[in-house]
């Protein structure tokens, strides 16, 4: 980045990123006992990505975070998703049935609680890498915003 | 007999789940598709998946026939009562046979006509968006919760959007075609999920059986009924019921002829599907206001579909457009054959749905593969292709006749039926109707098969230039049903009266 041009923008994007970045987490995690959950979460972080390109471009976004990875991504997310579905059908419980994950006896819980994490972590990854992939191919259409245009 | 011998070499866990693994085995390899590197991987996992999708079909049409109350349930999950339950009976058994059926032989075909129309690097993405798209299809067709069902009819309805624009690369009217039906698919699917709210409001529960067992004590409630209006818009847009049809001539002319064919074949089937299963599992036909709506909404409307629709579909000159025409007036059959309300007439309608899929299918098979060597889909492009392909064109003829209603082939079994159904209500005046359609359907197919065998070729240069083996051979299953089913019509007629059973809730029709 040449010049002192937006110092104060890239000095408070500098700033803003990180805890973007930690509140998608915390949105994340609070999920099951307050307003959140994954798919805000996910919207979240695609925010910073997008906070990102903004004021430092979308060169150095696509460096940072290159567009295959946000592709495979939510790819993964939707496998992650799928995949805990099969792992409870392969031990022998319905598709998707989170007290069969580790063939506990009835009431025992780590099933229920490791099952919604997981999946919930698979609607992160999508839904981020999905939005992620979007902003990208919306962005990577037109020409970037020229210093006048500000 | 082929299905008691699946049934018994069947492992445990494939009956059980087979329900469910229907829709889970491309969901799954979908995201697979999207991050494969290369195309020929992507096609080959892509047959792998929709195979192994239309075994566990099978397999569920063999459990629905041999269980004793025909109903398959699985609760997601293991949320008894709570979560989303897969429900499938004789009518969505059919239903998922149909879809993955035509989904596998699609598949098949698939590789040279995608290798001509999407670029090198998108195939594999566009394989995934075509697996999502079947995914959501066979969704549609084995959920049990209406809420489910309206997910599962966007997953399908979304990557058709993808899969209609990916027609740009020839022709840039796909673009437009596309955003259209998106326009049009999101007001269907916002109708559509306008009415469940209603009936949630009125009901309380989103399960399918609930809601059905819980909608005769609110007779008369004004708020069931705007649903239930929502409800039939929404899908009878998803459908193409005419007027409603406006989307699809576009949507089927501009995009990849493999998305045609697999379009034509399966998605308006699965909206047609969800509307018998709203009409006659979740409402009732004795209900007043349903009644109303047969007579006046949906038997006129179907009539109108089957003689303007053939009417336009004379005076097309792209192919393309003609057949997507033609496929409009036959889903008005269906229609009409639903809004007799009998055991025999949904019967009929749900038929004329297997048949057409068969005719259908082999039709626009055809076309890719003459789209593959010929370059053109206009009328005067066909002209003498009779001599320089003649397997092409005559998979393309029986598929044609078929289309008409032609003694011996699949389509005058399932018109013979619907015939008889209109009879057996007193609506013989609608059978003229049927017989005038077929009469234009002799026009425009009759209009196509003398430019193929009888013009002399517009461009002479043309050499013996058949389609590749790979598209021959399933285009000539699908034209071979189409003549054993029309001289031995027992086994879809078996499949379409236990359907019509099912969804009407009576016992078995023979």
């Amino acid at each position: 980045m040449k010049g002192d041009h937006h110092m104060i923008l890239r000095v408070i994007a500098k700033c803003l990123i990180p805890l973007i970045l930690i509140y998608a987490f915390y949105v994340q995690f609070h999920g099951e006992v307050g307003a959140g959950g994954a798919f805000q979460a996910g919207v979240v972080l695609a925010v910073a990505l997008i906070l990102h390109s903004l004021v430092f471009g979308l060169t150095a976004t696509m460096r940072a975070v290159p567009p295959w990875f946000t592709r495979a991504l939510s790819a993964v997310g939707v496998l992650v998703y799928a995949g805990v579905g099969v792992w409870a059908m392969l031990n022998g419980g319905a598709y998707l049935e989170y007290q069969a994950l580790f063939l506990e006896p009835p009431g025992g819980h780590d099933g229920q609680h490791a099952g919604i994490i997981i999946i919930e972590l698979g609607v992160l990854f999508a839904v981020s890498g999905g939005l992620s992939t979007i902003f990208y191919a919306l962005a990577g259409r037109v020409a970037e915003i020229r210093d006048e245009d500000w | 007999m082929i299905l008691e011998l699946l049934l018994t070499s069947a492992p445990d866990w494939a009956i059980r789940h087979a329900a469910v693994l229907v829709v889970v085995v491309p969901l799954i390899m979908a995201p697979i598709l999207a991050l494969s590197p290369s195309g020929r991987l992507a096609w080959f996992l892509a047959l792998l998946a929709t195979a192994a999708s239309t075994y566990f079909a099978i397999l569920t049409l063999g459990i629905v026939q041999s269980t004793p109350g025909g109903i398959i349930e699985y609760w997601i999950g293991n949320w008894y009562l709570i979560g989303i339950e897969f429900r499938v009976d004789a009518l969505n058994a059919m239903i998922l046979l149909i879809v993955s059926g035509m989904a596998f032989l699609a598949t098949v075909f698939a590789w040279p006509t995608i290798l001509a129309d999407v670029e090198k690097q998108k195939i594999s993405l566009f394989l995934c968006a075509f697996l999502l798209c079947f995914a959501g299809l066979c969704g549609v067709a084995a959920t049990g919760d209406a809420f489910n069902l309206f997910v599962f009819l966007e997953i399908s309805s979304l990557s058709t959007y993808v899969l209609v624009a990916m027609g740009a690369r020839n022709d840039r009217r796909a673009l437009p075609a596309a955003f259209d039906y998106l326009i049009v698919g999101t007001l269907a699917a916002s109708f559509y999920i306008i009415g469940v709210g209603f009936l949630y409001a009125a009901t309380g529960t989103l399960n399918m059986a609930e809601m059905a067992a819980q909608l005769p004590a609110l007779a008369g409630n004004r708020s069931v009924q705007v649903g239930f209006a929502f409800i039939v818009v929404g899908l009878g847009l998803k459908a193409a019921m005419w007027p409603l049809h406006q989307w699809l001539p576009n949507a089927y002319s501009y995009s990849p002829s493999f998305v045609t064919m697999f379009l034509a074949a399966t998605a308006t089937k699965v909206a047609l599907y969800a509307l018998i299963r709203w009409l006659f599992t979740i409402f009732n036909p004795d209900y007043s206001f349903e009644q109303a709506i047969f007579t006046w909404v949906l038997a006129p409307l179907g009539i109108a579909a089957m003689v303007i629709c053939s009417f336009q579909a004379v005076f097309q000159t792209d192919v393309r457009r003609m057949l997507a025409y033609s496929s409009v007036a036959q889903v008005g059959y269906m229609i009409l054959g639903i809004s007799i309300a009998t055991a025999a007439g949904v019967s009929a309608g749900l038929l004329h749905l297997f048949n057409h899929s068969l005719m259908k299918g082999a039709l626009f098979m055809a076309l890719a593969g003459v789209c593959l060597t010929y370059k053109g889909t206009t009328v005067r492009d066909f002209a003498g292709l009779g001599r320089s392909a003649p397997f092409t064109m005559s998979a393309f003829a029986i598929a044609g006749l078929s289309l008409i209603g032609v003694p011996l082939t699949a389509g005058f079994m399932s018109k013979l039926q619907l015939g008889y159904a209109l009879f057996d209500h007193g609506w013989w005046w609608a059978v003229l109707f049927v017989v005038f359609s077929s009469f234009l359907a002799v026009f425009y197919v009759g209009r196509l098969l003398q430019a193929i065998f009888f013009e002399a070729p517009a461009n002479p240069g043309r050499h013996r230039k058949e389609a590749p083996l790979i598209v021959l051979v399933p285009l000539w299953i699908l034209a071979l049903a189409n003549i054993y089913f029309g001289i031995d019509a027992s086994f879809p007629v078996g499949l379409a009266n236990d359907g019509a059973a099912a969804a009407l809730g009576l016992e078995a029709l023979q």
